[in-house]
């Protein structure tokens, strides 16, 4: 089996806020990113295709295709949006790195349609990233299943 | 699907590699430039990964005002701007070659108390990097259902 990755870079805006709480608790449990007003990131997205070569292309599935995809299904919802307002599948979700990529895993699985969809890695900075695997991944005691 | 979160902190130690299991020639043929009586120094990078259910009021497996405070008191303060050999006292008895390194933050961190520490890895230089992971329970898979 091969794995191929590509990467995409976005930029959105958020903030957390959880309406069941009072707005002294929001301030001690989120903290700075609690900011009413919202802040960004530059967020990397790492999308890890698993399946085994066409034997008449060479290839897993098409790049191009990949592109595409991520283009439309991510690229098009959330690049340069407020992820709080502008991306419906967050609606009533606070918009953290591990509820980000939930969503976009959900996005994603269904398209992947040659191979599929391995691992998805969400950067929200450098140092902090959240790893999204199958269910059905069984740890390798490398890390994987999320870790790596 | 399976979640798993990753911080990456810093921190530069010095140490030396060189055992009493060993003579002078020994330490010197083994551990090569890392001998080096006065030791010598790294700006390491360690990463931590967690896992664990996602809490539905707070979208997080754990919150990092949690976390980052954990991993400061147990490594990065008493690791950051010291000598490993002398001034971290597991390391008064075992040599600290980042595997050792590498196992013995494990020890510290898997005590946390809000998630599973899944995987500690740590990059000694850009081209060395050393990674440890939770023994896993016979098929069990790493991460979170969600």
């Amino acid at each position: 089996m091969i794995r191929i990755t590509r990467k995409i870079e976005f930029s959105a805006a958020h903030f957390y806020h959880n309406p069941n709480f009072s707005a002294e608790e929001n301030r001690r449990i989120f903290g700075k990113c609690n900011n009413p007003h919202g802040h960004g990131h530059n967020y990397a997205l790492e999308v890890t295709i698993a399946g085994e070569p066409d034997p008449a292309t060479g290839m897993v599935l098409d790049l191009k295709d990949l592109k595409d995809i991520l283009q439309r299904e991510i690229m098009d919802r959330m690049d340069h949006r407020h992820l709080n307002y502008e991306v419906p599948e967050l609606a009533g979700q606070i918009p953290t790195c591990e509820n980000i990529a939930a969503v976009i895993w959900n996005l994603l699985e269904p398209k992947i349609t040659s191979g599929k969809l391995d691992r998805i890695r969400l950067y929200e900075s450098p140092d902090l990233f959240v790893d999204c695997t199958a269910a059905s991944t069984k740890g390798n005691g490398s890390g994987a299943g999320s870790s790596r | 699907m399976n979640l798993a979160l990753t911080r990456r902190y810093r921190f530069s130690a010095s140490h030396r590699l060189d055992t009493p299991h060993f003579s002078a020639d020994e330490n010197r043929r083994i551990y090569g430039k890392c001998n080096s009586p006065y030791g010598h120094g790294h700006n390491y990078a360690l990463e931590v990964t967690i896992t664990g259910p996602v809490n539905s009021e707070t979208g997080m497996i754990a919150n990092l005002a949690d976390l980052d405070p954990f991993v400061e008191r147990e490594v990065i303060k008493p690791f950051d701007h010291k000598y490993l050999n002398e001034d971290v006292a597991a390391f008064q008895s075992l040599v600290p070659t980042t595997e050792n390194v590498c196992r013995e933050i494990f020890r510290r961190l898997e005590k946390f108390p809000a998630a599973r520490v899944e995987r500690v890895r740590i990059e000694e230089t850009s081209k060395n990097s050393f990674e440890i992971a939770r023994e896993l329970e016979p098929g069990e898979a790493i991460g979170t259902r969600t």
